[in-house]
C-alpha cells in the first residue's frame, strides 16, 4: 500500500470538517454533526470494497467483524482493536485503548476534553457503518470515550 | 561561507520520521469532505473558498509541527522559502516532490508544479463543477503556513490536471513581510 503522511491527513483534515461542519449550522449542529457520520460512511463504504475485493467472501456476520478489528483498523489507524466482545445477539462492542485520533487531544480539563474528543467519534463511526454496508450488514453503530481518554468503545447493533 | 543545507536529504528523511496514514483513505476522506461542501454551498466558488479557508486553518498548525520536526535552517530569501516548500513541506505532508519553476524576474512570485497529488487519484469532476478547485486546500496550506513566519503570500491553482492539464501548477506571490505582528487566529 503506498503511503502519504499522517500530519494533515488524519487529524488536521478531520478538524477542519469538524469545524467547518459544526460552525456552519450553528443553530442545527446536530445536523452539522450528521454529516461527519455521512462523511464517514462514504469512506467507509468505498475504503472496504478497496481491501476486500481480492478476499473470499465471508460466511458469517462474526467473520466480517473481526476482518474489522484487525485488517480494517490496521489499515485505518495501523493497529489493531483491543478488545472485542458479543452477546451473540448481534451486538458488538470493539475497544480500543489508544485511539489514535484521540491520542493527542487535550482540552482544560478532562471533562471539556471528553466533550470535545466525543465529536471525533462520529467520522469512525460512519467509517465502520459504511464498511460493513459494503459487505450488506446494516448497523448502528455509537462511540463512547472512555474515562481514561484516549481509549475509547464503539458498539455496533447489527440490524436482525 | 556555509554551503546550502540539501533539503532533498531532509525532506526524506523527516518523510521517513514522520507517521503516515493509508493514500487511498486519505484520497477518499478528503473527496468526501469536497462532496459535502458541494452538498452544503451548491455555488461552487464558496465551496472554492471554503477549501482555501480549511486549508489556510491547517497551515496555522501545521507550520509548528513543520519546524518541529524538519529542523530546516532559518530561510536566507524567498527563494530559499520556495525550495524549502517544494522539497521538504510536500514531502513531508504529501510524500511527493513539488518543482520550483517560472520565477518571475520583477517581483517575488513562483511557480510549484507538482507532477503528482495524492488528492486527486481516482477523482473525476463532474461536468456541472467546472469552475470547482479540487485541490485549493493546498494553497490555503501554504497561505496559513508561510504567515505564521511573517510573509503574507497569495496562492492560486493556474494550471490543473483535473482540468485537463498535463501539470498541477500553483502560483506563489509574496504580497508583504509582516513586522512582530500578532498572529490572527481566524479569517
Amino acid at each position: 500500500q503506498p503511503e502519504t503522511t499522517e500530519a494533515p491527513a488524519a487529524s488536521a483534515l478531520t478538524t477542519e470538517a469538524l469545524l467547518a461542519t459544526t460552525t456552519q449550522d450553528d443553530n442545527k449542529s446536530r445536523s452539522g454533526l450528521s454529516k461527519l457520520d455521512a462523511a464517514g460512511y462514504s469512506v467507509g463504504y468505498t475504503f472496504m470494497e478497496r481491501i476486500t475485493k481480492d478476499r473470499a467472501r465471508f460466511v458469517e456476520v462474526l467473520d466480517i467483524i473481526k476482518f474489522i478489528c484487525k485488517e480494517f483498523w490496521m489499515e485505518v489507524f495501523k493497529k489493531n482493536i483491543d478488545n472485542l466482545r458479543t452477546n451473540r445477539k448481534g451486538t458488538y462492542v470493539l475497544s480500543d485503548n489508544k485511539f489514535r485520533w484521540l491520542n493527542k487531544l487535550s482540552a482544560s480539563s478532562s471533562n471539556e476534553t471528553k466533550q470535545a474528543a466525543t465529536k471525533y467519534l462520529l467520522f469512525p463511526c460512519g467509517l465502520i457503518r459504511g464498511a460493513l454496508a459494503n459487505l450488506g450488514v446494516a448497523a448502528t453503530v455509537s462511540g463512547e470515550i472512555s474515562p481514561s481518554s484516549p481509549s475509547c468503545v464503539f458498539t455496533i447493533k447489527v440490524e436482525q | 561561507m556555509a554551503s546550502k543545507p540539501n533539503y532533498a536529504r531532509i525532506g526524506d528523511q523527516v518523510f521517513r520520521d514522520v507517521e503516515k496514514i493509508n493514500a487511498e483513505l486519505f484520497t477518499l476522506t478528503y473527496g468526501a469532505i469536497v462532496a459535502q461542501l458541494l452538498k452544503d454551498f451548491e455555488d461552487v466558488e464558496e465551496v472554492n473558498n471554503q477549501l482555501e479557508k480549511m486549508g489556510y486553518n491547517i497551515g496555522l498548525r501545521l507550520i509548528e509541527e513543520f519546524l518541529a520536526r524538519s529542523n530546516v535552517p532559518r530561510c536566507s530569501d524567498f527563494k530559499d522559502t520556495a525550495e524549502v516548500i517544494s522539497k521538504v513541506g510536500f514531502k513531508m505532508f504529501l510524500g511527493i516532490n513539488a518543482t520550483v519553476t517560472n520565477w518571475d524576474p520583477k517581483k517575488p512570485e513562483f511557480s510549484l508544479v507538482l507532477e503528482e497529488n495524492p488528492l486527486i487519484d481516482f477523482v473525476e469532476v463532474p461536468e456541472q463543477y467546472q469552475s470547482l478547485v479540487y485541490s485549493n486546500i493546498l494553497c490555503g496550506v501554504i497561505r496559513g503556513a508561510l504567515e505564521m513566519v511573517q510573509m503574507s503570500v497569495e496562492c492560486r491553482f493556474v494550471r490543473d490536471v483535473l482540468k485537463g492539464d498535463d501539470a498541477s501548477e500553483l502560483k506563489v506571490t509574496l504580497k508583504a513581510m509582516l513586522e512582530e505582528e500578532v498572529p490572527v487566529g481566524e479569517d
